[in-house]
């Protein structure tokens, strides 16, 4: 049986025995998850490939303590959240609101079909209020909502990768997706409706 | 799905509307789901704003990067082992440096009878309380790193 835990466990073994090779491999493996977790978390190409970059460094030179019976994602997670919420934690103060831009989503239904220009328009518009909105939202929240929105996770996934039960996966999803409407009400993108009750 | 405790029924129907969301509910939820919807107008416009948002995010993911930059991604990870190679030894060879330049100056100033004993003695209590001050400093943040009960804490 070759299964991915199966792989993941030989190759930390591996690049624990010091074959730099072995973890060039689970760098391959995981490199485009860890550049999306961090995308999703500080919503900036360069750093998001700085810091998942980073999270890799580290984790080869913490690599003794990975335990290999253990998923290998899930533990690099906690250093790439670390990470990005030091640096949204560091540089909150010098980005203004205006500067949220929510370029880093894209909309998988624009060029799927053919679009009048004022739709996808419309649709680019949309987008970036919706990237804004995630990116005003506090670090945990949009931290549950990236993982769940756009990176696919199942809850238990989640609740591994961060560290929580699922009732507070689900807890934090739902303050999130209610921060989130509240901001898009905002922008005028959602109707009023989700605040008239706390 | 198992979502531990919740501390009241609207607290676990809102819960329940995450799952529901999410496709993560099973059919036993989802009757207890509709029951709390069913008796609750507020937490039925709720629902209705969830599934306006769903609409909303529908189809949205995160922006795929140009795809040239995996074929140098190993490369930036390796650039950074290098360099922080670079640096350890950097610093640790100007650490034994400025420790034996610093040794070797005041051994001399200490053997300089025309130097006044005043000064000699003021030097070299200035430099055993600064080593003091970095051991202090070092040993600090070595303890505070391994015991700090709130350095998972993100602010």
């Amino acid at each position: 049986m070759n299964s991915p835990e199966v792989l993941d466990r030989t190759l930390v073994l591996r690049a624990q025995d010091g074959e730099q090779a072995a973890f060039g491999e689970l760098v391959s493996r995981y490199m485009q998850r860890a550049y999306y977790a961090a995308l999703g978390l500080v919503g900036s190409h360069d750093d998001a490939l700085d810091l998942s970059q980073e999270a890799f460094a580290r984790a080869f030179r913490a690599r003794a303590s990975i335990d290999p019976e253990r998923p290998f994602f899930p533990w690099l997670y906690q250093i790439i959240r670390r990470l990005c919420f030091n640096h949204t934690r560091d540089t909150s103060s010098h980005r203004k609101k205006l500067e949220r831009t929510g370029h880093w989503l894209s909309d998988t239904t624009m060029g799927s079909a053919p679009d009048s220009p004022e739709r996808a328009l419309e649709r680019a518009e949309l987008r970036d209020q919706v990237g804004a909105a995630i990116e005003k939202l506090k670090p945990r929240e949009r931290e549950v909502i990236v993982l769940r929105e756009f990176e696919g996770l199942r809850y238990r996934e989640i609740a591994d990768a961060v560290g929580i039960p699922i009732g507070t996966v689900m807890s934090r999803l739902y303050a999130a997706r209610r921060a989130l409407a509240r901001e898009l009400v905002a922008a005028g993108v959602v109707d009023a409706k989700m605040l008239e009750e706390q | 799905m198992d979502s531990g405790g919740t501390s009241s029924p609207r607290d676990r129907a809102r819960q329940l509307m995450m799952a529901a969301v999410d496709d993560e509910i099973t059919p036993e939820e989802r009757d207890e789901l509709e029951a709390a919807l069913a008796g609750d107008a507020a937490l039925r416009d709720e629902w209705d704003a969830f599934m306006r948002l769903r609409e909303v995010t529908g189809g949205m993911t995160v922006r795929r990067p140009p795809p040239e930059i995996w074929e140098s991604y190993w490369e930036g990870v390796y650039r950074r082992f290098e360099r922080g190679l670079g640096w350890v030894l950097a610093s640790v060879g100007a650490i034994v440096i400025a420790t034996w330049g610093t040794w070797e100056w005041v051994s001399q100033l200490m053997a300089d009878v025309e130097t006044p004993i005043l000064v000699r003695w003021s030097v070299l209590a200035m430099c055993a309380g600064l080593v003091i001050l970095f051991v202090s400093v070092v040993r600090e943040r070595w303890f505070m790193s391994r015991s700090d009960p709130y350095r998972d804490v993100l602010r």
